[in-house]
């Protein structure tokens, strides 16, 4: 997130834009689904000229032949040329197909975005019509049309299209929902778009890959539904070939010859397959054109050689907590999140992890209670706590300490708790799981709890729920559940950061006041300066996952050992001359290299 | 600052919310506030404040109630859709979350041009050149204009937006805690980008935040809103070194600083009188 980091890589040359086609061409499973369609394609369309028989001819001494040099695909009951009618078969299908596809494309589409775009009467109207045609039994339908029409294939593959759209707007208007709220629909309405130009260039864009997904899934649907449909006898009538039609005359001898099935089953299943393979490739090659990562760790500074590891410091007995030689790797990359750290927490001690986005603070302090997000490790690492040493890399272990040991607090204290459970819950079931007071004593421990974080009506807030409350409040009932099992140390990620001042305030003189009461030690990730100054002891500076310095809060404030501790805090616009440019790190960085 | 015509006054504004189960919160509560062309106005508040809402209105995305909007001598408060889309080129808009801002599957070319499309008779080329020039403006490299969004950090995402919205040279720019979501040696760049943005350009700039340092860094005229009610209005410093209204000197009181020794004293001094805040519900 350095900003140098940002621009050396926007800078770094970029692959020249890669076509929707080219892009589609590098997915092997892809390119077997086009050419198989494709081949398909062709071949229908040169039916009449490479066909090597007339698919009608029927050769009676030659019936139920399996493949010879004179039928590559054999003959059916009537000796006619199984080759022959696949491929005369093969332009009624793909035109029932693009019929339906197009008919159910542009309805879906059309409709479905333009639901969830404008919502209102007209979405209201539209689900419930929608509601209406999946309701109706599809098969029904499509024999009553076939049975008007006098066995019209455009006309049934007309209604499956417009049958299978109500589906389509569904998928297609619930997508345009989520994106109708996005702040850059908002953007672009200020920026004077109309709803069309919004439409087309906003919305369908951003939901290209789901309605590609659907339309290819419903174009599999299609080919099954167009070979029943010949199957039966209708649509197109017999003898006049067609696959479906094929699949019954195989059917009716499946015993005396199974390999009549083969040719057309196969066309078939393969196509089915090629269609939502084509879907997924479509999908994904669209996807690959604007989720590509500007590769953060380009700028990384490479050494020419690791370091030696560094001597392990020997634990400092007076701590109640000592990390010795972390190191936190995501999956896969070999630049570490987290580059051996140590520190020691005293005992009584506020310590202030200090540090912008991926400094690895917030990491550093959640391996010590084995919550690391999933794709990142501990891959070397050792606590010293409660007078037992712990492996970091082996999360499960840290369980135990989890509430008795080390108590947590989070950034967003909503999310921190379940909508579903009373706020007295949250409390009573840590009590009585881990703490084995029994259902009545838990009630009154929990209680008893929220007065301590001082909380003026205990029993009316432990019986409400977590969204009846303020964002202040949730933070105190998040601190009231980490100090429920009487914790030594208090872990705290940057816990007033979503809050308003006025309550941040409230809530650091409360976990100060707590720490002193309670004699805990207290480890608080921050990057806010002031919090840092108002409740801190001492200040640790992480920068990309290492060490920067650490020092008593009063002598890094006033004499900053390392200038990138130096240009953090003149960067913060309280030391500044209103007004007047703002010394960036970046500045600082281009006089000298930083790096710990 | 009151012998030229204000650009934009804000009348008497009044917002209800209609909430579910007949319940009404009253977001603004007859809101008086002017801004002068090139002037940077402060907006201050918390959650609940109504600050956002004001910029709301002003944008269109949210309807008044009682009160009005003058733009530039016009009434915009019920200003026509056809009339809004032309004001986009007026009035623009950076939000707090660089990250939904922009629309991850457009490049940042074609999010840059479009403020552009009011603009007759602007060829492709021209687009283009409107697009470079910009970029350049706000510190991005070239080729940005052929990437996407997911390529950039949160920091120059937010220069990106800041690019869409001066690309059109407004008059006004609504800026919507727009260094809330940045960090600090980002915030600094972003803020100083501002700055000389306003500067060379005579833009003027409702910048709206929850942080009184952050806003006396750019403008010389603050405003203080609690609970849709403005408490308190005037020139910065003044406002920062001589609070009148207990809300706004609660506020200061209760932002920390970056010096361990002055912040505890501050902290005692907020103990010490009754000037604590009522308990949050």
């Amino acid at each position: 997130m350095s900003p140098q980091a940002g621009s050396a890589s926007a800078a770094a040359p970029s692959a020249a834009p890669v076509s929707l086609l080219r892009r589609l061409l590098a997915r092997p499973l892809a390119v077997l689904a086009l050419s198989w369609l494709g081949l398909v394609l062709v071949a229908s369309l040169l039916a009449p000229w490479i066909a090597p028989y007339d698919p009608l001819d029927q050769d009676l001494l030659n019936m139920r032949q399996g493949p010879t040099l004179a039928h590559w695909l054999g003959t059916d009951a009537l000796g006619r040329d199984l080759l022959s009618r696949l491929l005369y078969g093969g332009l009624p299908a793909l035109t029932g197909i693009v019929e339906a596809l197009v008919v159910a494309g542009l309805l879906g589409v059309g409709i479905g975005v333009t639901a969830g775009f404008y919502r209102g009467r007209y979405d209201r109207f539209i689900v419930q019509a929608v509601d209406l045609v999946m309701s109706l039994p599809a098969i029904v339908v499509l024999l009553s049309i076939l049975s008007i029409f006098h066995n019209s294939m455009f006309a049934a593959m007309i209604s499956v299209g417009l049958l299978g759209s109500a589906g389509i707007i569904r998928v297609v208007r619930s997508a345009t929902l989520a994106v109708g709220s996005e702040l850059y629909i908002e953007a672009a309405r200020i920026a004077g778009l109309s709803d069309f130009a919004i439409i087309t260039r906003h919305v369908i864009a951003r939901i290209a890959g789901t309605i590609i997904v659907q339309l290819s899934l419903f174009a599999a649907v299609v080919v099954l539904i167009q070979t029943g449909i010949s199957f039966l006898g209708l649509g197109v009538p017999p003898p006049a070939p067609s696959w479906g039609g094929m699949i019954f005359d195989a059917a009716s001898v499946l015993n005396n010859d199974a390999f009549m099935l083969v040719p057309p089953g196969v066309t078939v299943a393969l196509s089915v397959l090629a269609f939502a393979l084509i879907g997924d490739g479509l999908r994904d090659g669209l996807a690959e054109r604007w989720m590509q990562r500007g590769g953060a760790g380009v700028t990384t500074p490479n050494r020419a050689s690791a370091p030696p590891p560094a001597p392990m410091l020997a634990p400092n007995p007076e701590a109640v907590l000592s990390l010795r030689g972390l190191v936190i790797h995501a999956q896969g990359r070999s630049q570490p999140l987290v580059d051996g750290l140590d520190f020691d927490l005293m005992a009584g001690e506020t310590l202030g992890i200090v540090g912008e986005s991926g400094s690895g603070k917030t990491l550093s302090v959640l391996s010590t209670i084995g919550l690391l997000p999933s794709g990142t490790v501990v891959s070397a690492g050792e606590m010293l706590v409660n007078g037992g040493r712990h492996d970091l890399s082996d999360p499960r272990r840290l369980q135990g300490l989890r509430g008795t040991v080390l108590g947590m607090i989070f950034q967003e204290p909503m999310a921190a708790l379940d909508p579903c459970f009373t706020i007295g819950t949250h409390l009573t079931e840590v009590l009585r799981a881990r703490g084995g007071l029994s259902r009545r004593a838990a009630k009154v421990r929990a209680t008893e709890l929220l007065r301590e974080v001082k909380i003026n009506d205990p029993e009316d807030v432990a019986r409400r729920y977590p969204h009846q409350i303020s964002g202040g409040m949730a933070q105190r009932v998040g601190i009231a559940r980490a100090l429920a099992l009487r914790p030594k140390i208090l872990i705290a990620d940057e816990p007033t950061t979503a809050l308003d001042v006025t309550v941040q305030a409230e809530i650091l003189d409360l976990m100060r006041a707590l720490a002193t009461s309670n004699n805990m030690a207290m480890l608080l990730v921050t990057h806010d300066w002031g919090v840092v100054a108002d409740i801190c002891d001492r200040a640790l500076v992480l920068y990309r996952g290492k060490l920067v310095e650490t020092a008593p809060v009063a002598e890094i404030f006033s004499a900053p050992q390392h200038p990138y501790t130096a240009a953090l805090l003149r960067a913060n616009p309280h030391n500044a001359v209103p007004g007047a440019e703002l010394p960036t790190v970046a500045d600082v960085w281009q006089q000298q290299a930083l790096i710990p | 600052m009151n012998d030229v015509a204000p650009l934009l006054m804000v009348k008497d504004l009044g917002v209800t919310y209609h909430l579910k189960g007949g319940r009404r919160f009253e977001a603004l509560k007859g809101v008086n506030l002017s801004v002068a062309p090139g002037e940077t106005v402060g907006l201050v508040g918390e959650s609940g404040s109504g600050k956002t809402t004001i910029g709301r209105v002003i944008l269109g995305q949210t309807m008044a109630q009682t009160g009005s909007i003058i733009f530039n001598g016009d009434d915009i408060t019920h200003a026509s859709r056809a009339r809004r889309r032309a004001l986009g080129r007026d009035i623009q808009v950076v939000f707090q979350d660089p990250y939904g801002s922009l629309n991850p599957v457009r490049s940042i070319g074609q999010t840059l041009a479009e403020p552009l499309i009011g603009e007759a008779g602007l060829t492709r080329t021209a687009i283009a050149t409107r697009v470079a020039d910009i970029l350049q403006k706000v510190g991005m490299p070239a080729d940005t204009a052929s990437r996407y969004p997911a390529q950039f950090s949160g920091g120059q995402r937010q220069r990106i937006a800041i690019a869409r919205a001066v690309i059109a040279r407004p008059k006004l720019i609504i800026c919507d805690e727009p260094v809330s979501a940045l960090d600090l040696s980002v915030q600094a760049q972003v803020l100083n980008l501002l700055n000389q943005l306003q500067r060379e350009m005579g833009l003027s700039l409702l910048f709206i935040s929850h942080d009184l340092t952050v806003v006396r860094h750019v403008s010389r005229r603050t405003i203080v809103l609690y609970r849709g009610e403005i408490v308190e209005e005037g020139a910065t410093e003044s406002l920062h070194e001589n609070p009148q209204h207990p809300y706004t000197k609660a506020l200061l009181a209760a932002a920390p600083i970056p010096d361990p020794a002055r912040q505890r004293a501050r902290r005692e001094q907020r103990h010490a009188p009754d000037l604590t805040p009522a308990q949050d519900r």
